[in-house]
């Protein structure tokens, strides 16, 4: 189906992605495009075949509820873009 | 001797023909001078490798030394490693130094195997030419204007032009098996879970698996009894013991059945690769197996379901990239919103935030049912269909690619076009089953170059020691496999 620029718009706040006003026609035709591809889909009758979420139809395993890593707080922050007493910072949130 | 395969390369280490430090000394040379033409490497880790090729060599003196032991080799840049740049091909993680190891970069290391370095990729593994790559396309070494395949392309590179000896990479829609095919290399993408994928990068967690490039399939056996089993890590491994891959090898393929997929003959096939594709039938006839049609009846769907379910785990994956505990942060940002949109936005490529965005709307309320349950329930038409398919045959043969390396630049224009590339890929990793890219042809180009043609064996779940068995035989029969580029 074809989007409007609209929709893709509302994809990208849900997505958290800007599209610049200047490439959002773009976009919009190749993401259309795209789905057009999808839509093929549409045309096959599915009623009653279950959706395969896992190649095996696998379930989720479940390990001993056991602390089995060690504490490695400064080590992981320190790749952090900014942190301060152990926490991360971001631009603030409440005023 | 940088030609060489890791079999033969094993061999001259044990005879000590050649010490480790010497070989990897070999290949760091050979880098330094190419690397810039072929831009295979992001990251080239030097002194790491001379450092494990010592102990490599120590190891050997002791007595202590298995079949990769001294080996070098190549991670795909989607593999995490510890203290080394891990980019995974984007501006996002342009400086992410990763904290910890992959596992499948913990067991090659376990076993003595040489890292040097890591390797191009279309960013986050979402492409099928290594052009979607932060870092620039990388080059085959078959014709440099060309592209090396995608989104494994740095890696089939860096093999192609020995710039390693053999090199992981990770295949969600055919990313192993197609730049192996366009690169004159076999690839080969195992069973969905037989690898660990804990510190590989998530691109679509259902369908990535990783597996080796390399030289031949005796050297794609020798990598997979180091790189596979069960993971505690990985909730998603399969819990089973991995067997030893090289054990069926010299099986013969008398009464083999195959199957040969009618829709893929019938669908638009370049006619250099069908015709290798049916020079390679006659070589199996004449091993002593038999060839029978079978229908793959909704495998026109593969590309339509895998562009849903792709990028639909993809957009729930790459949330996680927003500025807050590592890789690209935006500058200034006026406000916590301000900073999640902009960093992903300044931080992702165009195909990476197209996927997110078809993903996004695949899952959105409204479509969910439409668009992904869709998906799911044709992904289960597609994998009843394999089963289906063999019951009658043991493996099934078919081409990797619809044609030969095309143009950088060729096909960017329109992520369609680019999308079909998987047409006969992506339905093996829907149904999670084993697969192998080997060469087995090649034709010339309008210019002149030699260009490999690669068709691609599907085992059942699990089959993988019979299809890396299949492929051998073919190899010691044919020579494909050990042509090499010129230059």
């Amino acid at each position: 189906m074809a989007l409007e620029q609209s929709d893709v718009e509302k994809i990208a706040q849900l997505a958290r992605l800007d599209v610049d006003a200047n490439e959002a026609q773009e976009v919009t035709k190749r993401i259309s495009s795209i789905l057009e591809l999808i839509d093929q889909m549409q045309d096959v009758d599915t009623k009653n075949i279950a959706p395969l979420a896992h190649p095996f139809d696998a379930i989720q395993r479940l390990r001993p509820d056991e602390v089995t890593e060690t504490d490695q707080r400064e080590y992981l922050q320190s790749i952090a873009p900014a942190t301060q007493d152990g926490l991360y910072l971001v631009p603030k949130v409440i005023e | 001797m940088s030609d060489r395969t890791v079999a033969e390369l094993s061999r001259s280490l044990a005879q000590g023909e050649i010490s480790s430090v010497e070989l990897t000394r070999d290949y760091l040379d050979r880098i330094a001078q190419h690397n810039s033409l072929y831009n295979a490497y992001i990251t080239v880790t030097e002194d790491l490798a001379l450092a494990q090729a010592a102990q490599a060599d120590a190891a050997r003196a002791k007595g202590d030394a298995g079949p990769l032991t001294g080996i070098p080799i190549a991670h795909k840049d989607i593999f995490c490693m510890k203290d080394v740049l891990t980019t995974c091909g984007s501006k996002m993680l342009a400086n992410f130094v990763a904290p910890y190891d992959a596992t499948v970069v913990a067991k090659l290391n376990a076993a003595g195997a040489v890292t040097l370095g890591k390797t191009n990729m279309d960013e986050f593994a979402m492409g099928s030419s290594n052009e979607n790559s932060f870092f620039g396309a990388a080059r085959n070494p078959w014709d440099t204007d060309r592209v090396p395949g995608g989104s494994s392309g740095g890696s089939a590179t860096a093999v192609a032009a020995d710039l390693c000896a053999i090199a992981t990479g990770t295949d969600t829609g055919g990313s192993i098996r197609q730049p192996a095919a366009f690169c004159g290399l076999t690839g080969f993408k195992p069973s969905y879970g037989r690898i660990s994928r804990w510190g590989m990068i998530a691109y679509a967690s259902s369908l990535d698996q990783a597996g080796p490039i390399s030289k031949s399939a005796e050297d794609a056996a020798l990598m997979m009894n180091v790189m596979a089993g069960p993971d505690h890590r990985d909730s998603t491994s399969v819990d089973m013991p991995a067997p030893d891959f090289t054990a069926n090898l010299n099986d013969s393929l008398q009464g083999l059945r195959i199957g040969v997929v009618r829709q893929h003959l019938a669908e638009g096939l370049d006619a250099n690769v069908e015709s290798a594709l049916q020079d390679a039938i006659k070589v199996f006839e004449s091993l002593g197996a038999s060839i029978k049609e079978i229908d793959l009846p909704n495998s026109h769907l593969s590309v339509s379901a895998y562009y849903v379910i792709a990028p639909a785990e993809a957009s729930a994956n790459l949330s996680r990239y927003d500025g807050v505990r590592f890789g690209y942060r935006c500058e200034n940002p006026a406000n916590l919103e301000d900073m999640y949109k902009r960093s992903r936005s300044e931080g992702f490529g165009n195909e990476v935030k197209r996927r997110i965005l078809v993903g996004t709307y695949a899952l959105s309320a409204g479509y969910y049912d439409a668009y992904y349950i869709k998906a799911q329930q044709i992904r289960r038409l597609i994998k009843q269909d394999y089963i289906d398919a063999f019951k009658e045959v043991d493996v099934i043969i078919g081409p990797t690619t619809p044609n030969t390396a095309f143009k950088i630049g060729e096909k960017n224009d329109d992520p369609v076009t680019m999308y079909l590339e998987d047409i006969y890929t992506v339905s093996i990793n829907l149904a999670g089953l084993p697969a192998i890219s080997i060469p087995a042809g090649s034709s010339k180009s309008a210019d002149g170059k030699s260009l490999p043609i690669g068709i691609q064996l599907v085992g059942s779940d699990f089959a993988e020691a019979k299809v890396l068995n299949i492929a051998h035989q073919f190899q010691q029969h044919t020579d494909w496999h050990q042509q090499r580029p010129e230059g």
